[in-house]
């Protein structure tokens, strides 16, 4: 065992990398809760999200066409979720739980010819100057697009949830339905774009796993990461900033567990393998005692006639 | 334009229908998606649904249907009393592993002695297994308020692992040239979950899945606690003026499905798997969900599902043996399933009208 082997600024760097399918999948997750909508489904939008963002960029050759083909995937399976939740009011929890099972088995089918495909690599920031900085350099300008692209959706998401109509909109249809609905909103229409939105976000989150941190297909490998991106949005108490903190949370974890391993510690790698899941579980009790923040009307159903 | 109207009541006969609908409907694109991939759609339905009953082979077929059917029904009737209460335990396979650790842990235990209460004393450990795991969920709920999806889903993973190590260290085969996976029950009598009925594919488990479903039914039809379990469901305010005590809902909702998932596992590693390998689940956890909404979370008409969630998984098999239809492509008619459950089901709840469009 030689701990010293661990570089910490490249272990900063690489958290920042683990962290980031769980950031998009939990903003996209956030959003939909905000909306008074509880989607299960995420791990299930992520897969989706991983294998089409997979399939187009090894067939184009562009990581371009495939991070959008992987939000439009997870946007598409979340059409699915939408009609049996807005459309024909099914329970979300069961509905969630279906969209996860559904998106487990189409995706290892729609991956069955790209097991052991390499796909082409995503392209990283390089600032001439910036990313030759010792420390701040790895850390700060040597990453690729798509990880600055969720720090920026996390900032977009606070301030329009914050500070604009579109916001105080999305707010109070999570909050009260009925009220908002007697406002003249129109609550369905809204929480179908919020699902909508959910779904691409945990399609990129997905993308992102089998393209940037793994990068290859198998299937299932996902493994979780969805569903702690659930528990991540409870973590955050609905808070976008939150999320960000809780992510790197989680990727540190991930990424130290990783490092132990190969750094041969004395504990066995499977209770190494099964430390961020119970991790979830701890912070997830510590934190369940305050749920002042969740939306009101969260996993409500919403039908005109109530 | 068509508008939803609330029935006053659920619809009867509409909730009864709705299973056959959604299997029709799942057959119908599951044939399209076959099509997709290149398959004759007709053949491929009949292959899953006719063959295993009727074909050729079913002589040894119809026993794996037993064998398939058993640990499903027996999780799902567990999961039931859980969802008809709004405790959503979605963690079965991580307490199905436990049980089967646990209780090939004990049997191997007093391996080579050779007596008859080692199959007992493992059936009892299985089933301790599959609830101690699934109290922690149902304590941290009650104590702490905590989610009990996320944790019960987490603790699958959280299994895994450990059915892992166990296979690699504390469970493994000392005669077994370094492999993974623990002695193989079956050369070892006392502890070996045999056929009861040579070539019927009745075993122990399939016992314990009729005798849950009959327990579940008297329960829920004749018991104040599954009065109890129907109200806090279908009611909760209710519930609670009625005096319900939602914590020992949960723990007993929560630890039932545990151990019944515990026994499912046990009597699988214990008879047609034989023994503990790394990769021995094989998601029965998360199909017995599938099951449990198919059977309307009644125990009769989960023993029903059960029956033909297990031949789906026997003719999907033939499937791929013989039409090369891929594995994972079951899997999704699977899910579809579920899909169409659930939409068609707005049928029993809502009444579709035609009507013209009101100015608001």
């Amino acid at each position: 065992m030689d701990l010293s082997e661990i570089n910490p600024v490249l272990l900063i760097a690489s958290l920042m990398v683990a962290a980031t399918p769980l950031l998009l999948a939990a903003i996209g997750e956030l959003v939909v809760e905000k909306a008074g909508v509880l989607n299960l489904g995420v791990e299930g939008m992520m897969i989706i999200g991983a294998i089409c963002g997979f399939a187009i960029t090894v067939e184009t050759g562009s990581t371009l066409f495939g991070f959008v083909a992987a939000a439009v995937g997870g946007a598409v399976l979340s059409l699915l979720f939408v009609l049996l939740t807005q459309v024909a009011l099914a329970n979300q929890v069961a509905s969630g739980l279906a969209l996860t099972l559904f998106g487990l088995g189409l995706s290892a089918l729609m991956g069955q010819s790209y097991v052991g495909v390499k796909p082409p690599s995503t392209p990283e920031l390089n600032i001439p100057w910036l990313s030759d900085l010792p420390v701040v350099g790895p850390i700060l300008f040597s990453h690729d697009l798509v990880l600055y692209f969720g720090i920026g959706l996390i900032a977009v998401v606070w301030a329009v949830l914050k500070y604009t109509r579109l916001g105080l909109i999305l707010r109070a249809v999570g909050e009260n339905h009925d009220a908002a609905h007697a406002l003249g909103y129109k609550v369905i229409r809204i929480r179908v774009l919020a699902i909508m939105f959910g779904g691409a976000c945990a399609g990129l989150g997905g993308a992102y796993i089998s393209l940037v941190r793994v990068p290859q297909w198998t299937e299932g490998m996902t493994a979780g990461i969805g569903w702690i991106a659930l528990a991540l949005v409870v973590f955050a108490s609905w808070k976008p900033w939150r999320v960000l903190l809780g992510a790197y949370l989680f990727g540190g974890i991930t990424v130290l567990q990783l490092n132990l391993q190969a750094a041969g510690v004395a504990i066995p790698v499977e209770y190494l393998a099964m430390s961020p899941y119970i991790i979830t579980i701890l912070v997830l009790v510590i934190l369940s005692a305050d749920k002042s923040g969740a939306p009101a009307s969260l996993g409500r159903i919403f039908h005109a006639s109530h | 334009m068509i508008v939803l109207e609330k029935r006053p009541q659920p619809s009867q006969a509409w909730s009864l229908a709705t299973p056959i609908v959604a299997v029709l409907a799942t057959m119908f694109f599951g044939g399209l998606l076959f099509a997709a991939l290149g398959k004759n759609p007709v053949e491929s339905i009949m292959t899953i649904f006719w063959e295993p009953l009727f074909g050729e082979f079913s002589f040894y077929y119809r026993p794996q249907l037993l064998v398939k059917g058993a640990p499903l029904v027996l999780i799902a009737i567990g999961l039931s009393l859980g969802f008809k209460a709004g405790i959503w335990n979605i963690g079965a396979e991580g307490q199905y592993i436990m049980g089967a650790i646990v209780g090939a842990g004990v049997g191997l235990a007093f391996y080579p002695l050779e007596a008859w209460y080692i199959f007992p004393l493992m059936v009892i450990g299985g089933a301790l297994g599959g609830w101690a795991w699934a109290m922690i969920p149902a304590f941290l709920k009650v104590r702490f308020g905590t989610n009990e999806i996320l944790v019960s889903l987490m603790l699958v993973y959280v299994a895994e692992q450990m059915l892992a190590s166990v296979s690699l260290g504390l469970l493994k085969n000392p005669e077994g040239f370094g492999f993974p996976g623990s002695r193989n029950f079956q050369s070892y009598a006392s502890a070996y979950n045999a056929e009861l009925i040579e070539g019927s594919g009745m075993h122990w488990g399939v016992v314990a899945a009729l005798i849950a479903v009959i327990f579940a039914y008297v329960l829920l039809n004749r018991h104040m606690l599954g009065f109890h379990i129907r109200l806090t469901g279908e009611a909760p305010r209710a519930a609670r003026f009625a005096g319900v005590n939602p914590a020992r809902l949960i723990l007993f909702c929560l630890g039932l499905a545990g151990a019944l998932a515990g026994l499912a596992g046990l009597f699988e590693v214990s008879g047609p798997s034989g023994q503990i390998t790394i990769d021995f689940n094989v998601g029965y956890g998360f199909t017995a969900i599938i099951v449990a909404f198919l059977g309307r979370l009644h125990p009769v008409g989960i023993l029903l599902a059960g029956s033909l969630m297990a031949l789906t998984y026997i003719g999907g098999e033939i499937a791929q043996s013989e039409l090369g239809l891929p594995a994972a492509a079951i899997q999704v008619f699977q899910g579809m399933l579920l899909f169409f459950l659930l939409a068609f089901d707005l049928l029993t709840n809502y009444r579709l009208r035609l009507a013209l469009k009101e100015v608001a």
